[in-house]
């Protein structure tokens, strides 16, 4: 039995690692500017083809690693400049459209440098090493995303809550207008969200993509869109609830792929139902259903209207 | 939330000019169906506009089903590809002829839907199974605020799309594999007895039920309901506080949005002869949610013109983009496959930061043929006001008629009181006169002076 479930268990911890360092990008850009960043995903997806393109072209891994997160770095910066900056003060539906309208432009352009072929995600010794665990075979990356998530997530709370800047989000993130009014440059604490946001994304893909091998226009689309779910499932604006919504998440779908053989070997059913089609439906399913629960997620703080 | 105090062109019907503006309105649509049907019959039918136009048609639909939601009801969903998708199913399953069945259910052993209905049944119950399902997630969803809402409706599209992908529906939904074989818009063509074609319609009607669902739309739009979904929009608070039921109204405009995605859907399945579950992705709700923006978030009008504009320009007009192009001996650089698509987005981004009112704003049709508030206003000729003075002086004449009456009332009465007071409310009545008669000989003057103007007018003209 533990056999079975062992490797869709291994797989749902490493997808969920994964997920939560995407997921931190949407819910401190959320925390800030109450913005769905919808061209988050694709940003991690450019990571991953940076990533591509700079293996291809020779350099060293040493090099080449911290040049992808360097250059998606700046495509958050760049994008965060030119698409949200200049709609500040219009309604939030103008953002979140620009915020669609940079999605499909990043999914364009990298279709047009690729010419929307599958691009195989090139080999990073050590970490797509296969190693056995529990007589389980599986990659390093399996074993070292989470890991490398929680030390990086302790980082990020510690900047948050102990540096000047961490401060200055957290204020941001409280109440916009009087931190501005305090003297706190509101653009430079929101690039650097975009910063952080997109170097994890990047960190992110790099652990993605080694696990699933090929990277597309459009496979940055769908774990955006999960991780922004467990951006809310673990309560929008909170970095712990958004790593631990995406564990659940990242656990509960890699389970779900592997329901019908799991059901199978522990003798209860004799037919196969085809439930892997909804590991993906199952996200958005909790989704709608803790919206419907508790709006404010895990560990969300409740927000009260103002007439 | 958009709290904007636009006023909505449905808000303030003119008496007299709107008149002329509907007549114009109806001309100029009345013309492009007529030029659609002539140009059928002319062009040869494999040209590329046909394809932009039904697809520009079916998109329309979509697209200003979405503006009822999104411009004019301020909910910001994002679920139009699922509720596509079902509308889609829905036709297709139902329309599949029965000896083609076991041909297109292979897998299935023909389904288990075992008879065809006609297309317009079809479309209808194509409409309202969408609208059913909306009506079913809308109960949940539709307490939602705005981007809860919108990513609430994504992932219920998400889940519609695996739904009806799913193994163990496939007598119903032909699991993965495509739905064909169902009538098409090619079937619209009248064919003579030797299989040729007689008359053309397969792109007019995908206008004329384009149309017809539009123009249903817009009915809805100026009714209290129209006028309730804007208030809404506006200000949710006031508008509960003004007695509109959110809960009812929102819901309304859900399930009315969905019916029309839905057949908008069907007819992206007859559009494309083919339907898979596959193809209805968000990216699909994103490009018509471009073009609603595009046309100007809250203008049918607009959504119309956009959709033909999005979709001539991504099939027709920026193709040229995609192939290497020679001027002389030197290549244009750049171009290659999927540079139009860059192009493209660029253009929307551009619309999207710079034009955020899109090409008509808020305004309609008609609106284009009103005179323009605050522009040139018609001048009022002088005889008009001469005739105004006149009415004033008749006003102030009846007015003196009264001081004498209510003067006699009061002596008639003898109370002193009674007589002080009218004495007073004569006094003023009397300078009221005064100012009266002084305004009747300026009114005079005036149309002395216009019958002068004229005379002089004419003699120049003489």
């Amino acid at each position: 039995m533990l056999k079975t479930v062992l490797p869709y268990l291994l797989t749902g911890i490493a997808v969920g690692g994964q997920y939560a360092l995407i997921a931190i990008g949407y819910t401190m850009v959320y925390g800030i500017l109450r913005l769905i960043n919808f061209a988050h995903g694709d940003v991690f997806m450019v990571a991953g083809i940076l990533m591509v393109y700079i293996m291809a072209s020779g350099l060293p891994l040493y090099i080449s690693i911290p040049l992808v997160l360097l250059l998606t770095a700046a495509i958050g910066f760049v994008i965060e400049r030119i698409a949200y900056k200049p709609l500040r003060s219009a309604p939030r539906m103008s953002i979140m459209i620009s915020a669609i309208g940079v999605s499909y432009t990043l999914q364009n352009l990298v279709l047009y440098i690729t010419g929307g072929l599958n691009k195989s995600y090139p080999k990073i010794p050590f970490i797509s090493e296969s190693v056995s665990i529990f007589g389980v075979n599986t990659k390093m990356v399996t074993l070292i995303t989470p890991v490398l998530t929680i030390v990086l997530v302790v980082a990020l709370v510690l900047l948050i809550n102990k540096t000047k800047i961490g401060m200055a989000m957290r204020a941001v993130s409280k109440d916009f207008e009087t931190s501005q009014l305090m003297g706190i440059k509101i653009n430079n604490v929101i690039s650097v969200t975009f910063i952080i946001g997109s170097v994890l994304a990047g960190v992110g893909s790099i652990l993605y993509f080694t696990n699933y091998n090929t990277v597309i226009q459009t496979s940055g689309a769908m774990p955006g869109l999960k991780a922004f779910v467990a951006a809310v499932f673990g309560g929008i604006g909170s970095i712990p609830g958004a790593v631990v919504g995406a564990f659940i998440i990242g656990i509960c779908e890699n389970l779900i792929k592997g329901l019908d053989i799991i059901l199978f070997k522990a003798g209860l059913t004799n037919t196969s139902y085809g439930l892997a089609t909804f590991s993906d439906a199952f996200t958005f399913a909790l989704l709608i259903i803790i919206l419907i629960v508790k709006p404010t997620g895990l560990f969300g703080e409740k927000i009260t209207d103002k007439v | 939330m958009m709290k904007n105090t636009r006023s909505g062109s449905y808000a303030q019907p003119q008496e007299k000019t709107v008149k002329l503006s509907t007549v114009l309105s109806a001309l100029v649509i009345l013309l492009v169906y007529a030029a659609v049907f002539v140009a059928e019959q002319t062009l040869p039918s494999t040209s590329i506009l046909f394809t932009v136009l039904k697809k520009g048609a079916t998109y329309a639909l979509v697209a200003v089903s979405m503006n009822l939601l999104n411009g004019f009801t301020g909910l910001f969903s994002l679920g139009q590809a699922g509720f596509m998708l079902i509308g889609a199913y829905a036709y297709g399953i139902l329309t599949i002829p029965v000896e083609q069945r076991m041909n297109v259910y292979q897998y299935y052993d023909g389904g288990i839907v075992q008879f065809a209905l006609p297309v317009v049944p079809a479309l209808i119950i194509a409409g309202l199974c969408a609208a059913a399902f909306a009506f079913l997630i809308g109960l949940p969803v539709l307490r939602l605020k705005s981007d809860y809402l919108a990513i609430a409706t994504l992932g219920f599209a998400e889940i519609v799309r695996t739904i009806f992908q799913w193994d163990k529906l496939g007598f119903l939904t032909n699991g993965s594999n495509l739905l064909r074989e169902y009538p098409t818009f090619n079937d619209f063509n009248i064919k003579g007895a030797d299989g040729e074609v007689t008359l053309y319609l397969s792109t007019l009607v995908p206008f004329i039920i384009a149309g017809v669902c539009i123009a249903l739309i817009v009915l809805l739009l100026r009714s209290s309901y129209g006028r309730a979904f804007m208030a809404i929009r506006d200000d949710e608070i006031a508008a509960e506080a003004m007695g509109i039921n959110l809960a009812k109204h929102k819901q309304i405009a859900f399930c009315v949005s969905s019916f029309f995605a839905g057949i908008g859907g069907a007819m992206l399945a007859m559009y494309q002869n083919t339907v898979q579950a596959k193809a209805f992705t968000s990216a699909m709700t994103y490009e018509i949610l471009l073009i609603v923006v595009i046309g100007g978030i809250g203008s049918v009008t607009g959504s119309c013109i956009s959709s033909f504009l999005f979709v001539a320009c991504s099939e027709w007009w920026l193709r040229f983009l995609d192939q290497k192009q020679m001027i002389g001996n030197f290549e244009v650089p750049l171009l290659r496959n999927g540079f139009r698509l860059v192009v493209f987005s660029i253009i929307i981004m551009i619309v999207v930061l710079f034009f955020r009112q899109g090409i008509m704003g808020t305004k309609e049709l008609p609106d284009l043929f009103k005179p323009r508030r605050g522009g040139k206003k018609p001048k009022r000729s002088v005889k008009e006001k001469a005739e105004q003075a006149k009415e004033n002086a008749k006003e102030a004449l009846q007015a003196e008629e009264q001081i004498t009456l209510t003067a006699a009332e009061a002596a008639e009465t003898g109370a002193a009181v009674a007589a002080e007071a009218a004495g007073e409310e004569a006094a003023s009545l009397k300078d009221k006169a005064e100012e009266a008669k002084e305004a009747l000989k300026e009114a005079l003057a005036q149309e002395a002076a216009a019958a002068a103007e004229a005379e002089t007018v004419e003699g120049g003209e003489a």
